[in-house]
């Protein structure tokens, strides 16, 4: 029995903030940073949105592509780090605004930038044991970076819902398996209460996304006997350009590979709608057939490998919903006192 | 907009729009009637969704903010016409001056407001350029 995305949909929210208007207020060199992370802007949610609305737009996509009666759907999970409620589920939210309620279950997931794709492994889950008929996973996040922290100048807005089912029919890519690689890292990290993250500096690189992005995918391939060049497209989640063009190099997945699915240099990191956004953009110009590597990262820490293959539905459905590219094209540029407004960093009286 | 049971006994009309239609005369209506105000007890009254697109009919932006919305003046408040006919007043996300009447509109889920820090967010729609 096939396992896989029946339909997907991204939001992106419209606005944007320049590294150079980040590094002018900081008095930080822009171009360096702009090199040393292959970021160039990153997107801001406008005052009114957060990650419930970003994941209701993207879960909205996803059911306009996919064109089913929500009322298939069994379970909705929403992986977020900005939960709007410390308690209270995003994902009844979501249920509600796509019209899913109330024969479903739902629940709301955290693990820093990974949430999305642990909610698709646990929608895979239930969909494949028959528990239900179909599952929306999203991931969709309004990142914080304290002002003048390196997180600031990369951590974004943006989500991406996929709706997993088994029907072979209604299959516009199969995933072919998962294979996860986790361990306690203390990478990166935000208490209860707390407005912004912490984060272990250098120590984020090597033990945390590295090594676990590395042996991710390397278990994934070992358990399916399969090589970088099976594919023709890779994902790896995007902190910024630089890890997942590091990480593809080392597990020997080429620039050309990569590219479709690199959108953080335009949008910034989107946190737990990165990786999600990253297969979203490659589905978006895959053609049947196509075989697409993704794996996704999580500080904390823990990865997340698919494999997937796309099936001759996906040209059905593909332009029933707007793609990544038409939905990051025509940002709004704004300054730091508006990105500042737009994120809540000032207080009124 | 501080009664947690009033908004959410409207939830159905602020996230999706839903209203009701006259079978009887086809007038729609939003928010949802029970009795049609044409047909009266000869009407017969059903359940439908709004598409949500419609247009402007009129706008004005707002400096002076109500209590809860003073962090996104300036803003704009406009009576929308939706496509099957009936009116509402709703925020219009976007540039103010980009803001025409006749534009083009479709819906958006946003934040409609919030009880301060501590009390309920209220989501629902809001609506955005056609062409955004």
């Amino acid at each position: 029995m096939a396992i896989g995305i029946v339909s997907y949909g991204a939001y992106v929210p419209r606005y944007r903030i320049k590294i150079e208007e980040i590094a002018r207020l900081w008095g930080d060199n822009a171009e360096a940073l702009k090199n040393g992370l292959m970021v160039y802007e990153k997107s801001v949610p406008d005052i009114d949105e957060d990650a419930a609305t970003i994941a209701v737009e993207a879960a909205r996509h996803a059911m306009a592509r996919s064109g089913v009666d929500p009322g298939r759907i069994g379970a909705v999970y929403t992986g977020s780090e900005s939960h709007p409620y410390a308690v209270k589920p995003t994902s009844t939210i979501v249920a509600q605004a796509i019209r899913a309620t109330p024969h479903m279950t739902a629940a709301d997931f955290e693990f820093a930038c990974k949430a999305g794709t642990a909610a698709v492994q646990a929608c895979m889950g239930l969909v494949g044991s028959g528990m239900v008929d179909l599952g929306m996973a999203i991931g969709a996040d309004v990142s914080q970076g304290a002002p003048s922290d390196a997180l600031e100048y990369t951590a974004a807005a943006g989500g991406v819902a996929c709706l997993i089912g088994r029907k072979e029919s209604e299959l516009a890519a199969i995933i072919e398996d998962t294979y996860s690689f986790t361990t306690d890292t203390p990478d990166f990290w935000r208490r209860e209460g707390m407005p912004y993250p912490e984060h272990g500096g250098r120590f984020t690189g090597e033990p945390g996304y590295f090594k676990h992005v590395t042996n991710g995918a390397k278990g994934l391939m070992e358990k399916l006997g399969t090589k970088p060049e099976d594919y023709d497209y890779a994902v790896f989640h995007q902190p910024n350009g630089k890890f997942p063009s590091k990480a593809a190099k080392t597990l020997g997945f080429t620039k050309a590979q990569i590219t479709p699915g690199l959108v953080v240099p335009k949008i910034g990191n989107t946190y737990s709608g990165s990786c999600l956004m990253g297969i979203a953009a490659t589905l978006d110009q895959a053609k049947p057939g196509d075989r697409i590597f993704a794996t996704a990262f999580g500080s904390g820490a823990g990865s997340d490998a698919f494999s997937i293959t796309v099936t001759d539905r996906i040209e059905e459905i593909r332009n029933r919903a707007p793609t990544v590219s038409e939905l990051i094209k025509d940002p709004i540029y704004i300054d730091y006192a508006r990105y500042a407004r737009h994120k809540g960093k000032i207080r009124l009286a | 907009m501080s009664s947690v049971p009033r908004f959410w006994r409207n939830l159905g009309s602020r996230y999706n729009l839903e209203g009701t239609r006259c079978k009887e005369c086809g007038e729609h209506f939003y928010p949802p009637r029970n009795v049609c105000v044409n047909c009266r007890r000869e009407g017969e009254i059903e359940p439908y969704t709004f598409t949500g697109t419609g247009e402007i009919v009129t706008y004005t932006l707002i400096h002076t903010a109500a209590e809860g919305f003073e962090n996104q003046s300036p803003y704009t408040l406009a009576i929308i016409q939706l496509d099957e006919g009936p009116r509402l007043t709703s925020q219009v996300v976007g540039e103010p001056e980009k803001m025409h009447i006749g534009m083009r509109v479709r819906p958006v889920f946003r934040k409609l407001g919030e009880d301060g820090e501590r009390g309920m967010i209220y989501y629902g729609t809001k609506f955005v350029p056609a062409d955004a």
